[in-house]
């Protein structure tokens, strides 16, 4: 069931932008099309649906289904081909890339599948990237990714490189990076595919508390159905590139 | 994203290259170096000629000579002459009035004169030149054996090699020796007695003798001035000279004008402080009516010559740095392979594409300014061992050492700022490449 949370953002600090409430993503028969040799592939084709803010939303279906475009295309880091999609009704495709580097930056969290932490930087390092590219300033940088990553539990590991921490500490860091900028938005594509059971549930518990305790918006790609039973509040299902379900658990 | 954050990861994308980035920056560098060897060798090269040749007094000195109604052999056979009167006496009033000029250092005579040198009880016919005390720094004098005069009114010669071995074949033995020099001096009449129309002031020629100490030899004929006192192979101080009045070829032309008495110069020399002063005191003189002839064009087209000179020597030392460039694009597009999934994770963690293009555009701004650095200091090496070389190679043939290096600050600061626009321009390429990456292809990327 979907569940509208609307108190302020914990992490946020007094003076500072409260978390936005109301509509958090719409789409509108957004569709995204991709020449593939003589064939045109309609990976997104012609989506319609609404998340409210605070919501955790689960994409599901097989590979191929486009849900991971879907989730790409409300990152900003892919154009929809035709409709629109909007975040907190800012329309998506509208927006130059410019603007669409500052959506990143500041109202969207990612989380990858397969990490992508910079190797040669230290997890310390790692998170303050997004700092950098917001050019958020050096003295609250430090507070700022203090506070992120001992909201994933990796306090005492700021220093490693993320060769030296396990597959779920570099989730959990790639969470702690998605989550320094303080985002309304979290967009998690495939985030426990490359753990193990426990440690996959271990990342999901704490998706679980950020939405909870931080009212962020999550969307979540993932394959697998029983997990996003157990976490997600809203299940939207898609193949060949249609939505074909959309409720809660069951 | 802020300059400090982009610098700090533009070093730190460096760094993890390293050796990549090092060779590339070597690449710059030997650029640069072949470079600024090449225009620091053109540079030394202009130093060293404008250097001699201006200790030469060709280029500070102007030539004086009275005016003449001679047409000359270029003269358009059929033009009628044209009446210009007599020309101004070039003597001493006149001496006088160009030495007052504004910015004139000095003005002497040309004296040379025909003389027999008595040494050893043998004759030796040769010619006698004055020479002036501002000849000293001319350059000529630099590396003569024994020593300049040391007065201006002393009673010493310094002896032209040719002359010396006629005199000795131990030309170094002659030094401190005596000489006795034969002249014929000129001494003005008296007016012939009772004959009211007869000229006041002829005059008669009189051999004299005058004894000279050697104090020099000279390897090269010093030729101070355009005319001055070369082919002389006896210098003696130009003030003995003149006391001397000895005979000279222009004095049968005093002979025929209305004032005999009167001893006028065949030409003089103007010294001017400065090659820039020589044009205003050029004219000043032709105002005096007499003929100014400098070699400033000849110095103007020198400058040309070795602009051009100049120009292509850094040319073919550019060619080296555009190799280089190439050397920094191979390397940022390896870059851009290498870490297309980084630029990826960047562009999705809110990087715009203009800092993806900056972040390139400082990594090869960084290898440019180090390298153009290391270049300087390399090419500034291969002058010094241009300049030890060379030397070495004057050294072993009993010849003065010279500098023909030289490595001015302007062209220390040019050098590495064009090393750093070449690197900016190669950056270009990569860098538009780079922030045109579609990050979901990027992130995709194995």
């Amino acid at each position: 069931m979907e569940r509208a949370i609307t108190r302020a953002n914990a992490m946020t600090p007094p003076g500072a932008e409260p978390a936005k409430t109301g509509i958090a993503i719409r789409t509108d028969r957004v569709a995204r099309q991709y020449q593939m040799g003589e064939t045109m592939v309609r990976a997104v084709n012609e989506v319609t649906l609404t998340i409210r803010a605070g919501a955790f939303v689960a994409l599901l279906g097989s590979s191929g289904s486009g849900k991971s475009t879907l989730l790409n295309l409300m990152a900003g880091l892919d154009r929809p081909t035709s409709g629109a999609i909007f975040a907190h009704e800012r329309n998506l495709a509208e927006m130059s890339s410019e603007d669409l580097a500052k959506h990143r930056s500041h109202t969207i969290g990612i989380v990858f599948q397969a990490f992508n932490l910079l190797p040669r930087m230290t997890l310390e390092e790692n998170v303050e990237l997004p700092l950098r590219l917001a050019e958020v300033d050096r003295h609250e940088r430090t507070a700022r990714v203090r506070e992120a990553v001992e909201r994933v539990h990796l306090g005492a590991r700021l220093t490693h490189h993320p060769t030296e921490l396990s597959g779920g500490e570099q989730q959990r860091a790639a969470l702690a990076r998605a989550l320094v900028n303080r985002p309304t938005i979290l967009l998690a594509d495939e985030p426990t595919g490359n753990l193990d059971s426990a440690t996959g549930d271990q990342i999901m518990l704490l998706l679980s508390e950020i939405n909870e305790t931080l009212g962020m918006t999550i969307v979540m790609v993932t394959h697998e159905r029983p997990r996003a039973e157990r976490f997600a509040h809203r299940l939207i299902t898609m193949s060949d590139g249609k939505m074909i379900s959309d409720g809660g658990p069951a | 994203m802020k300059t400090r954050d982009l610098a700090e990861l533009a070093g730190r994308n460096l760094r993890e290259a390293v050796l990549r980035n090092s060779l590339t920056t070597l690449g710059i560098a030997v650029g640069v170096a072949s470079l600024v060897a090449m225009l620091s060798l053109g540079v030394g090269l202009q130093n060293l000629a404008t250097d001699r040749l201006s200790r030469s007094g060709l280029f500070d000195a102007i030539f004086v000579t009275p005016r003449s109604n001679f047409p000359g052999f270029d003269a358009p056979a059929r033009q009628a002459p044209v009446p210009t009167g007599p020309a101004a006496p070039l003597d001493e009033d006149a001496r006088k009035k160009m030495a007052s000029l504004p910015n004139v250092a000095e003005v002497y005579p040309e004296i040379r004169f025909p003389t027999e040198i008595h040494y050893d009880g043998n004759p030796y016919a040769t010619v006698v030149a004055g020479v002036s005390p501002s000849a000293r720094s001319d350059g000529a004098f630099d590396d003569m054996k024994g020593s300049f005069f040391s007065g201006p009114a002393a009673n010493e010669a310094i002896l032209q090699i040719d002359l010396a071995r006629q005199l000795s074949t131990q030309p170094d033995s002659l030094l401190g020796k005596e000489i006795v020099l034969r002249y014929a001096e000129r001494q003005a009449l008296p007016p012939e007695r009772g004959d009211k129309n007869s000229s006041p002031n002829g005059y008669s020629i009189v051999p004299r003798e005058e004894k000279l100490r050697i104090v020099g030899i000279v390897e090269t004929e010093p030729a101070a001035g355009i005319g001055g006192f070369g082919r002389g192979r006896l210098l003696i101080p130009l003030q003995v000279a003149e006391t001397l009045r000895a005979a000279q070829t222009n004095d049968l032309r005093d002979l025929l004008r209305d004032t005999p008495s009167q001893h006028s110069y065949e030409s003089l020399t103007i010294r001017v402080n400065g090659t820039s002063h020589v044009k205003d005191v050029e004219d000043a003189i032709k105002k005096m009516d007499f003929t100014a002839f400098s070699l400033l064009d000849a110095s103007r087209n020198l400058s040309i010559v070795f602009a051009v000179f100049d120009l292509f020597l850094g040319i073919f030392g550019s060619l080296a740095l555009v190799v280089a460039s190439l050397g920094i694009i191979n390397t940022l597009v390896m870059a851009i392979l290498e870490r297309r999934r980084e630029i990826g994770v960047l562009k999705a963690l809110g990087a715009a594409d203009r800092d993806i293009r900056r972040l390139f555009f400082v990594e090869a701004g960084a290898m440019g300014l180090l390298g153009g650095i290391f270049g300087v200091l390399l090419g500034w090496l291969i002058g010094r061992a241009i300049d030890f070389g060379t030397n070495t190679y004057l050294t072993r043939r009993a010849l003065p050492s010279i500098s023909i290096v030289a490595v001015p600050w302007w062209m220390v600061a040019s050098a590495i700022a064009f090393s750093v626009a070449v690197s900016l321009a190669a950056g270009i390429y990569p860098a538009s490449r780079a922030a045109k990456l579609d990050p979901v292809e990027a992130l995709r990327y194995e």
